[in-house]
């Protein structure tokens, strides 16, 4: 699982910063940031989930990768 | 380099005279709300909620021909859609009263950003940015901090306080004070500028134009201030900014520092004071956060749905069919934060202050390009502000239910408290 944010639509609200600072972090305008890869670990997925619900601009996804 | 003449003479002088549209004063008791809405009467001061609710099932898009006409859409699906649509509705004005200003303000407006449309807005609210940042603003959490206690510590023996006055208001002022450089025991001058610019909506022309000059002025006496003695702080970092390659024009300077003075101070004061408000007629919740500060930041999302203290408007730019309703040019239209966060079809239970409340999508700070740049500050504030005083004060209750006021227009927020301590 991967999560990923829309910088179309990110507008620097900074909701998951704050809920998954594990997962997001800012820039130097406030906008949200994956950290790395954006690969959300088994024990931060509630987490990610929580980032994702919580955004006022539905600007996060998340993304079940598909295993070959 | 040449030394910066730009606020040597009063820009004011300068400018081209141009007049905006004034219209004509209604005031009194509104006979329809649907129809004949007022955001600046006593009714609405006092509970907007269920006027909000009622208008969300049976309109949902009401009218007023005050103020020259203007709509109040109370969905959360039409307010996000007015916030998004930059190409139809104009920032142009944000405060919905009895005075359009010129068209040709368009697209910078007085208070850039925040009257700023695109392409100009960007750029204008990318200069702030930086200074707003959660990063940034958690170097003043200390200093904050401290002048909370100082404030309670000055409360120390009194049975009865009033939270909206003497706690809530100090907090913002003095942040935005240090933040712009501006002599701390300006608080009552800001006091009366805030009250003037966004209360004092409806007055005749010639008060209003007074009330406008009267901060310019002081704002033009900080400004060069600063440019004979340059510091590290928001208004040299203004004054010093460029913008497409040039230095910024002194009313775009003074129009953001005035902004930032506003939008500052009302906003967290109004957000401070309906959370302590909140506790003190909850005592499950007080006692709750008492005991388990941790819930404190999931607390401040859902008072700040519950209770968002801020209104927006918008101009509509041409005539159009809008949802339903026939929208002409220059109508304003109300933006009502607060009534797309009470919006059942957007949260569940969506009239009850749930503090534990895990998924709130709420738009207290606006939705879009505009959104607030300020929240991160906000919060911060807001949170140090009730940390110090949940440690402080634990048990505190509404003294007199019946003497809390609260500001009228679109920022609201009790500006008399009356607080039982103990």
């Amino acid at each position: 699982m991967k999560v990923q944010i829309n910088p179309e639509r990110c507008q620097g609200h900074g909701r998951c910063y704050d809920l998954a600072p594990g997962l997001f972090t800012e820039d130097d305008e406030g906008y949200g940031q994956v950290i790395g890869d954006g690969v959300v670990p088994p024990d931060a997925e509630r987490e990610a989930r929580i980032a994702v619900s919580n955004c006022p601009e539905k600007a996060i996804t998340l993304v079940e990768e598909v295993r070959g | 380099m040449t030394v910066d003449d730009r606020f040597v003479r009063d820009f004011r002088e300068t400018q081209e005279e141009q007049l905006g549209t004034p219209t004509e004063i209604i005031t009194g008791p509104v006979s329809d709300w649907a129809t004949d809405f007022s955001h600046l009467e006593p009714e609405w001061a006092a509970d907007p909620y269920p006027i909000l609710d009622d208008l969300r099932v049976r309109c949902p898009i009401a009218h007023t021909d005050r103020f020259g006409g203007g709509w109040l859409p109370t969905r959360y699906e039409d307010i996000a859609a007015v916030a998004y649509d930059t190409e139809r509705f104009s920032s142009r004005a944000i405060i919905m009263g009895n005075y359009r200003p010129p068209k040709e303000l368009a697209p910078v407006g007085a208070v850039p950003p925040i009257s700023s449309d695109p392409p100009f807005h960007h750029d204008a609210r990318k200069l702030l940015l930086p200074a707003f940042t959660k990063k940034e603003v958690a170097k003043r959490e200390e200093a904050t901090r401290a002048f909370c206690h100082s404030l309670i510590d000055s409360l120390e023996g009194l049975e009865v306080v009033d939270a909206a006055r003497d706690y809530a208001q100090h907090i913002p002022m003095r942040v935005i004070a240090d933040m712009m450089g501006f002599p701390p025991e300006d608080g009552p001058r800001f006091r009366q500028f805030v009250e003037n610019a966004l209360e004092g909506v409806n007055l005749p022309l010639e008060e209003r134009m007074a009330h406008s000059a009267e901060l310019f002025d002081y704002l033009l006496e900080q400004i060069r201030d600063h440019v004979a003695n340059p510091r590290d702080d928001l208004t040299t970092y203004l004054i010093d900014a460029e913008l497409h390659g040039r230095k910024l024009e002194p009313s775009h300077v003074a129009g953001t520092l005035a902004l930032l003075l506003i939008a500052g101070i009302d906003t967290t004061w109004s957000a401070i004071g309906a959370s302590l408000w909140h506790l003190a007629k909850t005592p499950a919740d007080r006692e709750r956060l008492v005991a388990e500060p941790e819930l404190l930041p999931t607390a401040i999302e859902e008072f700040l749905r519950a209770y968002a203290p801020v209104t927006m408007a918008r101009l509509v730019k041409q005539d159009m069919h809008w949802r339903g309703v026939d929208m002409k040019a220059e109508d304003w239209v109300l933006l009502s934060f607060p009534a797309a966060n009470r919006d059942p079809a957007q949260f569940d239970r969506a009239d009850e202050v749930i503090i534990d409340r895990e998924i709130n999508r709420h738009v207290a700070f606006g939705l879009g390009i505009h959104r607030c740049v300020g929240s991160h500050l906000a919060r911060m504030e807001l949170r140090v502000a009730l940390e110090v005083w949940l440690e402080r004060v634990p048990v505190f209750s509404l003294a007199d239910p019946s003497a809390v006021k609260w500001a009228v227009g679109q920022v609201r927020g009790p500006r008399t408290l009356p607080l039982r301590i103990g």
